[in-house]
């Protein structure tokens, strides 16, 4: 059974809300599109956004990390918010493990992002149904578009690919390698939801240098004769023994 | 669900420009409504990617702020105000034309064009130097003037356009200050390859944000200190002997004997042998080394001789010479990381370890290619070597008044590592490496500025010593920013940010039109913006605008806007031709030259029109020589047939775009014009990519095929080996003028001082001017600004998307900093400088230097700029920072910038006129109670301007349903 | 949460419905058993009437919470997996059942269809009444699981959600059945007045076992397991949007933690202490108008209760919405 999801890198995500925008510009416009917009050049302008990269700091000066962490929908293997839909809007699709949401079938009362501990989901204040990220599903399995392109459009738009698209239960697939060789990590394990995205952890590069490599034999100082040497009528042992 | 996207007709692929990346793109369309926008994965620069900026390109296209016809200021009505009258073209170019047809005739420089971030300088400097004024530059000036001039005069190449990390071979990568924006998606792209290959990543930047965050070690630096840490890295690599002396000696000039005898007017200049010399402006190979067998000066690169680096010697006339590795290594003698400690807030320990990192990395892990080159002198090499130790750095560095030398400190360090156009270090992009400097110039007195005729040189030059100056007789300067002048010799981008303050003074002269392209300077692109805007209004005693006509052309609605006189609709990035050129700043990558058009994928808006036909209409009508015939009519029919046809010269074969050049397109760089260049272009993802052959790729500088191809193509003048200047003659022959010595030019009695001072042959750490001028007790934290990776400067408050995500902004305070202040994470604030103050909300943050506080650039708007509701958050609770920061500062040198002001000299780098935009000094104190809780200063809100659309108030955008 | 004002209504006046409710048909079950006089059916008919107009304008109020309120039929589908849903079947039901349950009385057609063995005849209103009972039961568990199964809000998930809605409603509705008696049936105000203290007073051990269950929680996701780093220190500084989100607007309330303390007290003594003064008061005099007050002012109790039942829960989503900049 095929369980499509994002592998998110946060150790190479520099918080650039790239996938914010390609995914608002290719659903607006798609099948879970108008994404309304409030207010868009007034006061406290809001949206309906999929996806959104949020940023914390971690720890204290100067040991600070700055944590850019973008969030979507993470298709969790057991949705909360699937069962607790009065009319089967919202609903896991047995082919891919998608979580959708049919918009005509939506009455917009919002218990599932009750349900929802992540927050993941967002009514579109216009049209009253919930709407939530769709792994763009009308873009991967469109055969009208290049083999490249069949993937979300956050992930093609993601500068770092910090994003990575693929079947989770397919053990030899690019996002269960990346989960089993750098420690992805699901969000909130506590609930049990077993999110289908997972996390990368930071990772860090570190650089011994051992004292001894500062000693060269070919140190380029000898070349012009400069490397610190002892002046002549400094004492030497040589000086006062005499056996 | 099988899902289909029927709805899109048309896939049309052009170049980006919602930012100055320049990446390719590809615009889905929808009954001719813009449905989507990716990046183009057949394109070299972004190979498919697209930042947050790229994608929110529809919102530009259809956003309410855009000026869809030409306006003229309402009679009667105050600048600033923003009252217009919409008016035909017509009407617009008559204005125009005949004011500038009658400047011309009288006085060229009595007209000024000044452009922000476009990306068409060529066209512009050529129009007005067509037009024969000198009163022209683009925004390099306030932007990273100090990293072009800094590493060109060093290495022959900088970052960004001209050259960058390789990050794909590096081990080390070094980040140091702001980089943000420059380079965007190719840098993401390479940090990203670099740190899954383990590659290790050090940010050293007062704040961390952005690229930073990700770095493998953060280390904090006060703003400013940046060349005290290089120096002292310098002195530790020089100490531990962890420089590559082979590089230094075959590549630099390190081994090259200087003239140390005071009383001689060759002082600090290289001794030269009596070898013919050919006029140009490469550097001779004709100095001396002290050769360690013989012990005897050599002609340098003498086969089988070996210079000292370090030592003193006599010349047999008795002359004392030193090489000029030991006058480096004397310099950065007391240049300790203890020293260093005290003013970076480094721990020493920290310093020498991130200097012992790169050096053991450098020496230890070098990259062998197999790749068989010949160097400039014979040579035949095996093999292209690399130290992987790669850096980049751009405005955190550049934006200081003391930035030029730490930039010069920079590119040193990166020679001594060995790491110049060698794989896994630095890496040049065509056209560079150029000759230090290049040869390009400026006239050198005001004689070239003649009534109905071109300048009589360039606007903008590389000066090579004071000769080449921009001055008159009594050494006053020619231009109104006073570029190329004893204030700033090397300015080399010109002075963008003191054009409006110059003009309205009187300083050096009043002029009459000012033609802005795309520029907020009555903005964000100003310092000192309140005074400024007073200054575009004032008039003079007799009633009169000081300065008497303004335009401005623009594509948005923007604060500068509102003080025209004239305003003139652009069109956007997806409404027009565009090249980005080889005689620009194309977007070359490391193996070879590329350059890049836009093609439109939609007709004009309303009566939009490219700033580029706007030039080449005036042009035509002023009938500068390039746009007409000989007999006076019209020459190109548009811009787009001007680009086919252009050359620089009658034959020359050189135009603007390198493609497909020749009958057929069967030539590339040179070749006679081909009619069809454009659909070539069109059909080959709107950019043409010239790889080299692999013997060419590195080592540049000093590559003999590479520097013959580049001659050959005409991309460089000469051929000649681009030697790293480790010591700089051409800061030297200033500092000569200046005490007085040698046949050149003699600075004004009253800039001697400061000449001799900055005008240092090797590096230096000075604190910057302005906090020379500042009682650091009173006003003790840096403020300075960085740059959201979702907003390019002030053009994406009117994007729907974009401005949701930086609705407004905080002044980033260290907890603790902000603790000891009394002030509360959220609490609203003053923040006080000498100059002025803001009022704004604070937030607390661990990821800053305690001395530091930080916000968004340009987040901040004037009420109903942009076309936003007066109320909207931009100018509520949005602050510029620019308030606190002055275009002048206090001269304690008498003589200067005499006016109103007292004694002003700009607050800009002594060198290159690099705007110091990261030198100022605040104070932060929590706001009364009861203190309205809305940044301060406020303005007057703008109304909209006829022919804008309305602004919505919900918006449901889905493409091809016109809603 | 934000306290969302047609939940608030919904789920308060059906509670008084089903209260209402369950108030008429013990009172003719006692009758049955004579351990109460019988009333006529005139009674049950207008008490019925008057539950019903709970339960309708509890329904009409969960229109408005719906987007789509034309589409509600469709949320009957999933009543395997979803409280809500059950919800949705529940209430019309047991509304039609108060519908039968007063026309019977009021048409007086209650033919005896069966005879218990101890002679009590199992007439129409009886099985309607403990087909009413039943379903007004379901009702409650169906309102208080649609929060407490909701597992990581967990000052809603626990038992005493379902016995708080269930001991509220009751309240509710024995204290209006005991103004209604006082009115048209003086013969068993004493008896509703006795019940409806007893609910009272056990709604309010419930509610202060949950004030106090829940002042003890400890919250179990934290910054650390939403973002998956490890660190006892986790600030966030900005959200992706400074205008606010649906995030922000459907999932805080938006008030000082002062207000909520207020909010808390209020209710206590709107819906617990004063309603029970009020009962006493109305018990020793007699007066109908008195236990009306008691009725209008514990309703309003729970209005106050219900907004901070909403209020006072912590969605763990709020986690990610801490601060903008």
């Amino acid at each position: 059974m095929t369980q499509l999801a994002l592998v998110i890198d946060l150790n190479v995500c520099v918080g650039c809300h790239a996938c914010v925008t390609s995914c608002k510009e290719w659903n607006t416009s798609g099948q879970a599109g108008p994404m309304s917009d409030f207010n868009p050049y007034g006061a406290d302008p809001t949206g309906t956004f999929f996806n959104r990269v949020q940023t914390f700091e971690v720890g204290e000066f100067p040991n600070t990390e700055t944590v850019h962490f973008p969030k979507s929908c993470l298709h969790c293997e057991e949705p909360p918010c699937v069962p607790v839909c009065p009319t089967g809007a919202s609903y896991k699709r047995k082919e891919d493990g998608i979580v959708l949401v049919d918009y005509d079938k939506c009455i917009g009362c919002k218990y599932c992002s009750w349900a929802c501990p992540y927050g993941a989901r967002e009514i579109d204040e216009q049209q009253k149904v919930m709407k939530k990220c769709t792994l763009c599903v009308d873009r991967i399995y469109d055969s009208t578009l290049p083999e490249r392109d069949r993937k979300p459009s956050c992930v093609l738009a993601c500068p770092t690919s910090a994003r990575l698209f693929g079947d989770v239960h397919d053990p030899e697939s690019e996002v269960s390698q990346a989960i089993r060789e750098s420690g992805g990590y699901p969000l909130m394990p506590e609930w049990g939801t077993q999110p289908a995205n997972h996390y990368l952890p930071r990772r860090k590069t570190k650089l011994r240098i051992h004292e001894d490599e500062l000693v060269r034999a070919d140190n380029p100082l000898k070349v012009d004769g400069k490397l610190p040497k002892p002046a002549k009528a400094e004492p030497s042992l040589d000086d006062v023994t005499s056996w | 669900m099988s899902a289909v996207n029927p709805s899109v007709q048309e896939v049309k692929k052009t170049t980006c420009y919602m930012c100055a990346c320049r990446c390719g793109i590809r615009v889905h369309l929808v009954d001719g409504q813009v449905r989507y926008i990716d990046g183009n994965p057949d394109h070299p620069l972004n190979q498919g990617v697209i930042c947050a900026k790229g994608s929110s390109g529809i919102m530009k296209q259809y956003s309410p702020a855009r000026l869809t016809k030409p306006l003229l200021r309402k009679p009667g009505s105050e600048r600033g105000a923003g009252e217009f009258e919409a008016i035909s073209w017509e009407q617009a170019f008559s204005i125009l034309s005949e004011r500038l047809a009658k400047i011309r005739a009288t006085d060229p420089k009595q007209f000024a064009l000044f452009t922000g971030r476009d990306q068409m300088q060529a066209l512009t400097g050529l129009f007005a130097r067509q037009f024969g004024t000198p009163n022209y530059a683009a925004h390099g000036g306030f932007c990273s003037v100090n990293m072009a001039a800094g590493m060109i005069y060093t290495i022959g190449g900088s970052f960004w356009e001209f050259g960058g990390p390789d990050l794909d071979r590096a081990k080390l990568f070094v980040m140091i200050g702001t980089a943000e924006d420059h380079h965007s998606n190719p840098m993401k792209i390479a940090l990203s390859k670099f740190k899954r290959n383990g590659g290790r990543f050090v940010s050293i930047n007062p704040v961390r944000t952005g690229y930073s965050a990700i770095a493998d070690e953060w280390v904090p630096i006060r703003p400013g200190t940046d060349g005290a840490l290089l120096l002292a890295i310098i002195h530790e690599i020089i100490a531990q002997g962890l420089y590559d002396r082979d590089f230094l000696v075959r590549y630099t000039n390190a081994g090259q004997l200087v003239n140390l005898d005071a009383k001689s007017d060759e002082f600090g200049m290289f001794l030269r042998t009596e070898v013919p010399e050919e006029e140009g402006c490469f550097d001779p190979q004709n100095k001396l080394w002290w050769d360690r067998a013989s012990n005897k000066p050599v002609i340098t690169h003498t086969e089988g001789c070996d210079p000292f680096l370090l030592g003193e010697f006599k010349l047999s006339d008795g002359t004392p010479v030193k090489p000029s590795f030991q006058l480096l290594q004397e310099r950065v003698q007391d240049y300790t990381p203890e020293w260093a400690e005290g003013l970076t807030g480094i721990p020493a320990a920290t310093i020498k370890r991130l200097a012992y990192e790169m050096g053991v990395t450098a020496r230890d892990q070098k990259i062998e290619l197999p790749i068989a080159w010949t160097d400039s002198w014979g040579k035949e090499h095996d093999t292209v070597t690399g130290n992987p130790v790669a850096f980049h750095a751009m405005r955190g560095l550049a934006a200081h008044s003391n930035g030029f030398h730490t930039i010069r400190a920079l590119a040193i360090l990166m020679s001594l590592l060995g790491t110049i156009d060698r794989p896994g270090g630095f890496r040049h992009k065509a056209p560079f490496p150029r000759p230090i400097p290049p040869c390009a110039k400026t006239p050198n007195t005001p004689l070239a500025v003649k009534p109905n005729s071109p300048l009589d040189g360039m606007a903008l030059g590389w000066p090579a010593e004071p000769d080449d100056l921009f001055v008159d007789e009594a050494g006053k300067p020619v231009r109104i920013d006073k570029a190329f002048s004893w204030e700033y010799p090397l300015s080399v981008h010109g002075l963008m940010h003191n054009v409006i303050t110059n003009a309205w003074r009187g300083d050096p002269y009043r002029i009459d039109t000012l033609l802005i392209f795309m520029a907020n300077m009555a903005w964000n692109s100003t310092m000192n913006t309140v005074e400024v805007r007073k200054m575009l209004n004032d008039r003079d005693e007799n009633g009169e605008y000081r300065i008497p006509f303004i335009a401005v052309c623009d594509a948005f609605q923007s604060e500068m806007t509102a003080f025209a006189d004239l305003v003139l609709p652009d069109t956007t990035y997806l409404e027009r031709h565009d090249v980005m050129s080889m005689l620009d700043r194309p977007i070359s990558e490391f193996d070879g030259p590329v350059d890049s058009v836009r093609i439109p994928v939609l007709p004009p808006t309303g009566e939009c029109k490219p700033f580029q036909e706007v030039l080449i209409e005036l042009g035509t009508r002023l009938k500068l020589p390039v746009f007409v015939n000989k007999d006076g009519t019209r020459k190109y029919r548009d811009y787009p047939d001007f680009i086919t046809n252009y050359e620089t010269e009658p034959g020359s074969g050189i135009g603007f775009l390198a493609g497909w050049r020749g009958k057929g397109g069967e030539k590339f760089m040179r070749g006679e014009p081909n009619p069809r260049q454009w659909e070539m272009y069109a059909a080959n993802n709107c950019v043409y990519h010239h790889a080299l052959p692999r013997s060419y790729q590195y080592m540049r500088n000093w590559n003999k095929g590479y520097l013959e191809w580049s001659q050959r193509s005409r991309i460089t003048r000469y051929a000649e080996p681009i030697l790293i200047h480790l010591y700089s003659e051409v800061l030297q022959k200033f500092r000569l003028a200046a005490q007085g010595k040698g046949i050149t030019r003699k600075p004004p009695e009253h800039l001697k001082q400061r000449i001799e001072t900055w005008f240092d042959p090797l590096p230096f750490y000075a604190e910057p001017l302005e906090v020379q001028a500042t009682d650091t007790h009173k006003y003790p934290l840096a403020a300075v600004t960085q740059r959201p990776m979702a907003m390019y400067h002030s053009w994406d408050s009117q994007n729907a998307w974009l401005r949701q995500i930086h609705t407004h902004n905080y002044l980033f305070v260290n907890g603790r900093t902000a603790r000891l202040a009394g002030i509360d994470d959220g609490d609203w604030i003053w923040v006080e400088s000498q100059w002025g103050k803001v009022r704004c909300m604070a937030r607390h943050s661990e990821a800053v230097e305690p001395g530091t506080v930080w916000t968004w650039n340009a987040i901040g708007k004037a009420a109903g700029a942009w076309n936003l509701t007066p109320d909207a958050n931009e100018s509520k609770l949005g602050f510029l920072l620019n308030h606190v920061i002055s275009e002048e500062l206090p001269s304690p040198l008498a003589g200067e910038g005499q006016g109103e002001r007292g004694n002003r000299i700009s607050n800009s780098d002594p060198i290159t006129g690099q705007a110091a935009w990261y030198d100022v000094r605040v104070r932060i104190s929590k706001v009364s109670p009861g203190d309205t809780a809305v940044t301060s200063p406020q303005f007057e809100a703008l109304k909209p301007y006829p022919g804008q659309e309305e602004r919505r108030s919900l918006w449901n955008f889905f493409a091809g349903r016109r809603t | 949460m934000h306290p969302a004002f047609s939940v608030i209504f919904l789920t308060t006046l059906i509670g008084v419905g089903q209260g209402l409710f369950l108030a008429l048909f013990t009172v003719e079950s006692y009758a049955a058993f004579d351990l109460l006089p019988p009333q006529a059916g005139r009674f049950y008919a207008l008490g019925s009437m008057l539950a019903l107009g709970f339960l309708v304008a509890g329904l009409i109020a969960s229109f408005f919470h719906l987007g789509h309120p034309e589409r509600a039929w469709r949320s009957a589908a999933k009543w395997r997996t979803s409280w809500l849903s059950r919800e949705v079947i529940v209430l019309p039901a047991f509304m039609g059942v108060v519908f039968l349950y007063g026309a019977a009385h009021f048409t007086g057609f209650n033919p005896a269809l069966a005879t218990l063995p101890s002679g009590v005849p199992v007439n129409v209103t009886a099985i309607l009444g403990v087909a009413g009972t039943v379903l007004a039961f379901a009702l409650f568990v169906c309102t208080g699981m649609i929060y407490a199964c909701l597992r990581f809000l967990q000052e809603w998930h626990t038992p005493l959600t379902v016995i708080n809605y269930t001991l509220l409603g009751g309240a509710s509705g024995f204290v209006l059945a005991t103004a209604l008696a006082a009115l048209s049936a003086p013969e068993v105000a004493g008896f509703y007045g006795g019940w409806a203290m007893i609910l009272t007073l056990l709604a309010l051990v419930g509610r202060a076992a949950s004030l106090l269950r829940n002042a003890r929680l400890r919250p179990k996701s934290t910054l650390r397991t939403a973002i998956g780093v490890k660190h006892p220190r986790i600030a966030q500084k900005a959200q992706g949007a400074m205008g606010g989100s649906f995030n922000t607007r459907e999932f805080f309330h938006g008030r000082t933690a002062a207000f909520l303390r207020q909010v808390k007290w209020l209710f206590l003594l709107l819906a617990f202490i004063l309603p029970l003064g009020l009962l006493a008061g109305g018990a020793a005099t007699g007066s109908a108008a008195l236990l009306l007050a008691a009725f209008v002012v514990q309703y309003s109790g729970l209005l106050a209760e219900r907004w901070f039942f909403f209020a006072q829960a912590n969605h763990p989503q709020n986690l990610y919405y801490q601060a903008v900049s």
